[in-house]
């Protein structure tokens, strides 16, 4: 076995694929998204507007957000189950608290973030004193979620406050006579802090290293117990903003709101080059993922033969054959 | 509600006690289910003195027991397949993917025309024959299944990953099938899985049954079963020991695949028709559920399938009371997701190693904790 970065015996360096490696899921992302936007342009007329491409970041941004935070789940070397039933709680007890008891929006979405973090907080307890896989504890979450939303109402809940029908309308103009929504600019703060928190502070390098090899992060005194709840706090406080982002986008709350996110989240964040083993990931692919996830969905929009569903299954496809190349590079680097 | 903490348990007599008698007491966790169906039972004795009458009519038992039987009979089905995936330490929450895409299967090839047949009302259609059409939906369920083994056993993937890709995925597929419809099923033999009696007693019990019966023959009267707890307590070294870890790991998936189909074929009867977006919504919660509280650990390794059925039945007693109640059925949602929260947490090593302090003289006895096992990767 050759050890990393070491000479090979033959005298030949590794070649580039295998030095370059970490960043070669990435690569291979965005040479997709490129391919793919490519076709997209090609094949359809308009597509290659500015403001369809804006459009990935406005029908997506509440994708964007809890893919950032799946990000850092993902690279922990946990995973979360529970993020698509948390925005469709948050989407619940805003509209229930704005509309049914005249709670005013400067309160609620503080308390619904609030919410969102002690979820993840509590689930984060678990996993890390009870020792419990993270996929049993965030699927017993996301039952536990989705059955609050109907205890809330079994119906659809309209926001008709003018705070949420006024966030949702307005537009921020950009050149080229085309604009962003307020969710496009709160998914770009909110990754641009994740890529911050990742790569500058002592808290993103824990959990890479927690990731790698938590009994190695453990006995080089870093404060894994710690960590580990807090990522999944942080990714509760993800997904409840993603789904004060959605009540923007809806202006609804329903039990049946983003259901299968989880799995989007994930695909999303696979696809943008992290690695499902932990250790391993960008937040700067992860958008890029989301990218990605928004050209396969315009691409079957615009193709109208096709039905919806198609996005799913794309997504899957995808996910499944970026997992399965990862498992390529992990024996490609044993050997 | 249910999951009461184990009891503490008797102070161990002086004589060298029965190996296994702790275990036969709180860890066969057969004691906690039957106390809460029986619990289930007696509330709803109070409050539906009926609850018990068995009538007959048209030759046929009828009563609110026999309701509830027959309609857990998917979950108990597969529950089955998912105690083997669970026992080898894995997971398939594909099943209500599965369930959705048999059933649509089964519908598209019944195919959806209502035919009058000169005012007496409708005539059987179908565009197969019966049992083409139960094979092909059943070998798609299988093929599905087998889709999760090649993925899990062969490439290595995390089974909660590799099923996740299903049940999203699944659902499209199920849509795609049925053109995004409900298709609704005009052939009363087919009726017959899900809502028929022979003998008197429901069809879809006898399909039970046999499920049952080719399980249980298969795990406990072969090693097999021997072969899937090994796995589940230690992949590595049974592999060292020789045991096919790979084929037996992949055959449970195509398994409850299978399982899952043929609750797909039972539930598309029971309701008539085939919808990609509602059929088996959320039976991969009430699967786990029902084989967590019938005994089985979710870190694998010991197995009880009839541990499964009665879970199966709880699920089904519950859901029932609570319809009787009044209640809106969704809100079970949050019990169930409590109670696994729960049972995860009791199942959990740490809760085992308070018990084993509790009384360190039996730790030499409790085989069925590894800590060895590893987990996560695979």
């Amino acid at each position: 076995m050759n050890r990393e970065g070491a000479p090979r015996i033959d005298g030949r360096p590794r070649s580039i694929l295998l030095r370059n490696q970490r960043f070669l899921p990435l690569a291979v992302t965005i040479g997709l998204f490129l391919v793919m936007y490519g076709a997209g342009a090609y094949l359809f007329e308009g597509f290659l507007s500015l403001q369809v491409f804006l459009n990935f970041f406005i029908d997506n941004a509440f994708l964007a957000i809890t893919a950032t935070g799946m990000t850092f789940v993902i690279i922990s070397g946990g995973i979360d189950l529970s993020v698509g039933s948390v925005i469709a709680l948050t989407t619940m007890v805003s509209a229930t608290l704005v509309e049914h008891h005249g709670f005013s929006p400067a309160l609620v979405i503080p308390l619904v973030l609030a919410m969102g973090a002690v979820y993840g907080l509590a689930m984060g307890l678990v996993i890390q004193y009870f020792k419990v896989q993270p996929f049993i504890v965030t699927l017993a979450g996301m039952f536990f979620a989705r059955g609050l939303c109907y205890v809330i109402s079994i119906d659809s809940i309209t926001i008709e406050n003018s705070f949420y029908s006024d966030v949702s309308a307005f537009r921020i103009p950009l050149p080229f006579d085309t604009s962003i929504t307020v969710n496009v600019i709160l998914a770009l703060v909110v990754m641009a802090a994740a890529f911050y928190l990742a790569h500058y502070t002592r808290f993103g390098r824990t959990i890479y290293a927690i990731g790698g090899n938590e009994q190695s992060a453990m006995l080089m005194g870093l404060p894994v117990a710690r960590t580990k709840v807090l990522v999944y706090t942080f990714n509760g406080l993800c997904s409840a903003l993603a789904g004060v982002v959605f009540t923007f986008y809806m202006l609804s709350g329903y039990g049946l709101h983003a259901q299968g996110m989880e799995l989007d989240a994930i695909a999303t964040v696979v696809i943008g080059g992290t690695l499902l083993t932990g250790g391993s990931g960008y937040v700067a692919g992860t958008l890029f993922g989301v990218l990605m996830y928004g050209t396969i969905q315009t691409l079957i929009t615009f193709d109208g033969d096709l039905s919806s569903w198609w996005t799913k299954i794309f997504i899957g496809l995808l996910l499944l054959a970026f997992c399965l190349l990862q498992r390529l590079f992990a024996r490609a680097k044993r050997t | 509600m249910m999951p009461v903490p184990p009891t503490p348990e008797p102070p161990p007599p002086p004589v060298a006690p029965p190996p296994g008698l702790v275990r036969g007491i709180v860890g066969r966790d057969h004691f906690w289910a039957l106390a809460t169906l029986s619990l289930l039972i007696i509330y709803n004795l109070a409050t539906n003195p009926h609850f018990f009458a068995i009538s007959i009519q048209d030759g046929h038992l009828y009563g609110s027991i026999i309701d509830i039987l027959n309609r857990s009979a998917p979950l108990m089905i597969i529950a089955m397949g998912l105690t083997l995936v669970i026992a080898t330490h894995g997971i398939d929450i594909s099943v209500g993917a599965v369930v959705a895409i048999s059933g649509a299967v089964a519908a598209a090839m019944i195919g959806g025309e209502l035919v009058m047949s000169g005012g007496t009302g409708m005539e059987d259609v179908t565009r197969f024959s019966m049992p083409v059409v139960i094979a092909a939906a059943l070998g798609v369920s299988l093929l599905f299944g087998m889709w999760n083994g090649v993925l899990i056993s062969y490439f290595g993937m995390q089974p909660i990953i590799a099923t996740l890709i299903l049940l999203g995925t699944g659902r499209g597929v199920a849509q795609l099938i049925t053109n995004g419809q409900i298709i609704t099923i005009y052939y009363a033999p087919y009726y017959g899985i899900g809502n028929g009696f022979l003998l008197g007693i429901p069809f879809s019990l006898f399909i039970v049954a046999a499920v049952a019966a080719v399980i249980v023959l298969l795990t406990r009267k072969t090693a097999l079963g021997l072969f899937i707890e090994a796995i589940g307590i230690n992949p590595v070294a049974s592999r060292l020991t020789g045991v096919r870890a790979r084929t037996i790991t992949f055959a449970v998936y195509a398994v409850c695949g299978l399982c899952a189909g043929i609750a797909g074929l039972i539930v598309s009867s029971n309701v008539k028709s085939a919808d990609g977006n509602n059929a088996g919504l959320l039976f991969e919660l009430d699967a786990i559920l029902a084989v967590v509280l019938g005994g089985t650990a979710l870190t694998g390794g010991r197995f009880f399938l009839l541990g499964s059925v009665l879970g199966a039945l709880i699920i089904q007693t519950l859901t029932t009371t609570i319809y009787a109640a009044g209640v809106a059925p969704e809100v079970t949602l949050v019990v169930k997701g409590l109670v696994v929260f729960i049972v995860s947490i009791l199942q959990s090593d740490k809760i085992k190693a308070m018990i084993h302090s509790a009384a360190p003289a039996r730790r030499s006895q409790n085989p069925g904790t590894n800590p060895g096992a590893p987990g996560g990767t695979r």
